[in-house]
């Protein structure tokens, strides 16, 4: 049997990152995700990498882009605010098709918000951040086992689509320990050589990595289909989900992230109530993984969407089964989260067998 | 008086409380819309001198007739003791386990020192609060500062040096001598612009 | 009674009381007796003062909610930790309160007790830093949780690693709290 590790969150992640092969981490403080910084600026020393604490999180993700643009595997972390500043990078890193991990820890918004852990960059995300038509591979891990093999993947789906992941992540999901069995790294795709790294073209071509694209005049036009044909290909390729359950499921509950492991509990719960509740969980949110919702609003009376923020995944469950279903929504920002009751409460009622006294108010603690 | 002002936060005095590292900037905008009012940041740190370099030194440059108190305690605190621009060389924290190195990291950024080049600024003073002669000297400074504003002449900053026991893992009487022994070293008190119009 | 397959804990005290350690050191015996676990510390700012939490979940079975509103058990090292945390303890639970910090009676007549005068226990052996590792012997030995020697175990894999020095302190006050502790069943309900 391996090893199994107890970590942190952010600790676990920093071990995956430098497992699967990350050489460069650049970071600027802010809670809840510290951990990450503090602990890269040791292991990745360690491990013959380099640690930045950058002067901002404008700096860090500019510093991504030149450490992929020069072949290294890296990372750069933050949480909601952070990440927002790093739009502008993000958005040139997509353009330039450069892999690379960007992790954000969410806590609550918007503006400064406070700390505690929240799901309300899911727009942010998964609809774009920064500006022109880009898209992020974004997972969204519910356990640490989760995090750490999404986190080893992830620098996989980089390398292998050219294009930079999103791990979005909360608050509790860094902050918590769970013990973890410490799988070594394999490729889990063929990797492509990386011919676009700048390395000095002493016997080769010289490469260019740009953003601008002024002449001749439609090939921002034509570079702008190349980068949708990629993710029409990500759309077919990669399909993440966790299904539970939903075969003969009346009500099907959806939720992603920490959410999701919870969502889960209320399930189990239900079903030994003798409730037909089922679950879907993506552990991909772009591409969204349309499949088990379509196969599921078959059969299904109702959905259940469970996130906290006040309503931005419920949009892409919505589509994903084309409004085939009605869908209720549990969900709150800035701080809030479920709990199992809550949300076994919601299943109970939709039901429509009410086992309790009248439920407290949605979400109200 | 009615304060009006950027960064940090009160329920009595009316604070405005912006993004990390862009207080000078949003000072800016409420002094140029209302230049008769008292505008003033409140900055540590890493807000003023890594983040925010660049509002900072282009509200000085040019001459934002605003007061700044910038608070120098060589760590970032919120966050829980990482390394500050203002870490000195050597110097322990949760990002720099082996201590600030002057290369990799760089020496710490002092800021009177560095803002005294530019033609804008009107008053910079760095300032201590670990003694109580020191504690005087400061206050005069700060009055000091805001009486430019008031007489309109245009960008003045004060530099307290402070303590940070937890992040510093010292007692709050080692933080004084910390004070006193390290940081007065590294940044020197003194006035280092005063402009008279 | 039926044996829960899930128990979930808050560890409350004063910050520097070293509620964090308690909580390690059970998700790492309940690791090592293959269990799962999940932990969390209330982290930042909101740690600055006042109390300090950590929680803790243990389970035979996979664990879907990592947080700990109504705990089975809560272990309290001071008084205000008693006062938030007492009303929160599930009916039929237990509570282990720090006697030499926590001078009232208990409110609750529904859930068991551990009564264990640690900080006493931590001065009698020359330093109040190890009154933690009392309370997590008194919590062993009553609790029935965890193998005293799971936590021994962990407790030595922890120190071995970070200050070897401190391990025959630490492991003494484990011992003090295990023996120096009593145990008082809920009065309130029956069938038990």
């Amino acid at each position: 049997m391996t090893e199994k590790i107890l970590l942190k969150g952010n600790e676990l992640l920093v071990e995956a990152a430098i497992e699967a092969g990350c050489r460069f981490y650049a970071g600027y403080p802010i809670t809840p995700q510290n951990e990450v910084p503090e602990m890269m600026s040791w292991r990745m020393p360690q491990a013959g990498g380099v640690f930045i604490q950058a002067e901002s999180e404008i700096a860090a993700i500019n510093m991504i882009f030149g450490a992929s643009a020069a072949g290294a595997r890296c990372m750069t972390s933050s949480s909601s605010p952070g990440i927002s500043l790093k739009q502008e990078g993000i958005s040139y890193i997509a353009a330039a098709e450069l892999p690379c991990v960007i992790v954000n820890m969410q806590r609550g918004g918007p503006g400064l918000g406070n700390i505690r852990a929240a799901q309300g960059d899911y727009f942010q995300a998964v609809k774009g951040g920064g500006h022109g038509d880009y898209h992020l591979i974004v997972l969204v891990p519910a356990t640490l086992g989760e995090l750490y093999d999404l986190t080893m993947h992830a620098f996989d789906y980089a390398d292998y689509y050219r294009n930079p992941v999103m791990i979005l992540g909360d608050g509790i999901l860094g902050q918590m320990a769970e013990p973890v069995e410490k799988r070594p790294y394999k490729p889990i795709l063929n990797l492509p050589p990386k011919e676009f790294v700048l390395d000095g073209c002493k016997s080769r071509p010289p490469r260019v990595i740009k953003t601008l694209y002024l002449h001749p005049a439609d090939s921002l036009v034509r570079h702008n289909l190349h980068l949708q044909e990629k993710y029409a290909q990500i759309q077919r390729e990669l399909c993440l989900y966790e299904e539970y359950e939903t075969d003969d499921a009346e009500v099907v509950v959806s939720a992603y992230g920490i959410t999701g492991r919870v969502a889960k509990g209320a399930v189990k719960a239900a079903r030994k109530e003798g409730l037909k509740a089922g679950l879907i969980r993506p552990l991909c949110v772009w591409p969204f993984p349309a499949q088990p919702y379509q196969r599921a609003a078959q059969k299904a009376r109702h959905f259940l969407v469970v996130e906290m923020s006040h309503g931005q995944f419920i949009e892409d469950v919505k589509l994903a089964m084309d409004c085939k279903r009605p869908t209720s929504f549990l969900g709150k920002g800035g701080g809030w989260y479920p709990m199992e009751e809550e949300i076994l409460e919601q299943i109970r009622r939709l039901a429509g067998t009410k086992r309790k006294p009248a439920a407290k108010k949605i979400g109200k603690r | 008086m009615n304060w009006e002002s950027v960064s940090g936060s009160s329920a009595q005095r009316r604070w405005d409380e912006c993004a990390h590292g862009r207080p000078p900037a949003v000072a800016t905008g409420i002094k140029r819309v209302l230049p008769d009012r008292i505008v003033f940041t409140y900055q540590g740190d890493g807000d003023l001198a890594a983040i925010g370099t660049a509002e900072t030194i282009h509200a000085a440059n040019r001459g934002e007739n605003i007061t700044i108190i910038f608070v120098n305690n060589a760590i970032y605190g919120m966050t829980g003791g990482q390394m500050a621009p203002t870490t000195m060389i050597g110097q322990w924290s949760t990002t720099t386990p082996d201590g600030r190195g002057r290369f990799g990291e760089g020496g710490p950024i002092r800021v009177c020192e560095m803002l005294s080049a530019l033609g804008g600024v009107c008053y910079l003073e760095r300032v201590s609060v670990s003694s109580p002669k020191d504690v005087m000297k400061a206050k005069k400074a700060i009055k000091k500062a805001f009486e430019n504003q008031i007489a309109g002449k245009g960008f003045s900053l004060v530099e307290v040096l402070s303590m940070c026991p937890t992040d510093w893992k010292l007692s709050p009487l080692e933080a004084l001598d910390f004070v006193n022994d390290k940081m007065k070293a590294a940044f020197p008190l003194g006035v280092f612009k005063d402009r008279q119009s | 009674m039926k044996q829960p397959t899930q128990t979930r804990i808050i560890i409350a005290g004063f910050g520097g009381q070293g509620i964090v350690l308690i909580g390690n050191l059970i998700a790492r015996g309940a690791l090592i007796e293959g269990k799962n676990v999940t932990g969390m510390v209330a982290y930042g700012a909101e740690m600055r003062g006042g109390t300090a939490y950590a929680t803790v979940v243990v389970s035979e079975d996979e664990i879907a909610c990592p947080f700990v509103e109504k705990p089975d058990t809560a272990i309290v090292l001071n008084r205000p930790s008693m006062d938030k945390f007492e009303p929160a303890v599930q009916p039929g639970g237990l509570i282990l309160v720090n006697t030499s910090l926590v001078q009232r009676d208990l409110k609750r007549m529904d859930i068991s007790t551990i009564f264990v005068a640690a900080t006493e226990i931590a001065q009698e052996l020359g330093n109040l830093k190890v009154a933690n590792l009392a309370a997590l012997g008194a919590f062993i030995q009553h609790s029935g949780l965890l193998q005293p020697q799971s936590i021994q175990q962990a407790a030595e894999d922890l120190f071995s690693s970070k200050n070897p020095k401190l391990l025959p302190l630490n492991l003494a006050a484990l011992k003090a709290g295990m023996h120096q502790s009593r145990f008082m069943e809920a009065v309130g309900l029956t069938g038990r």
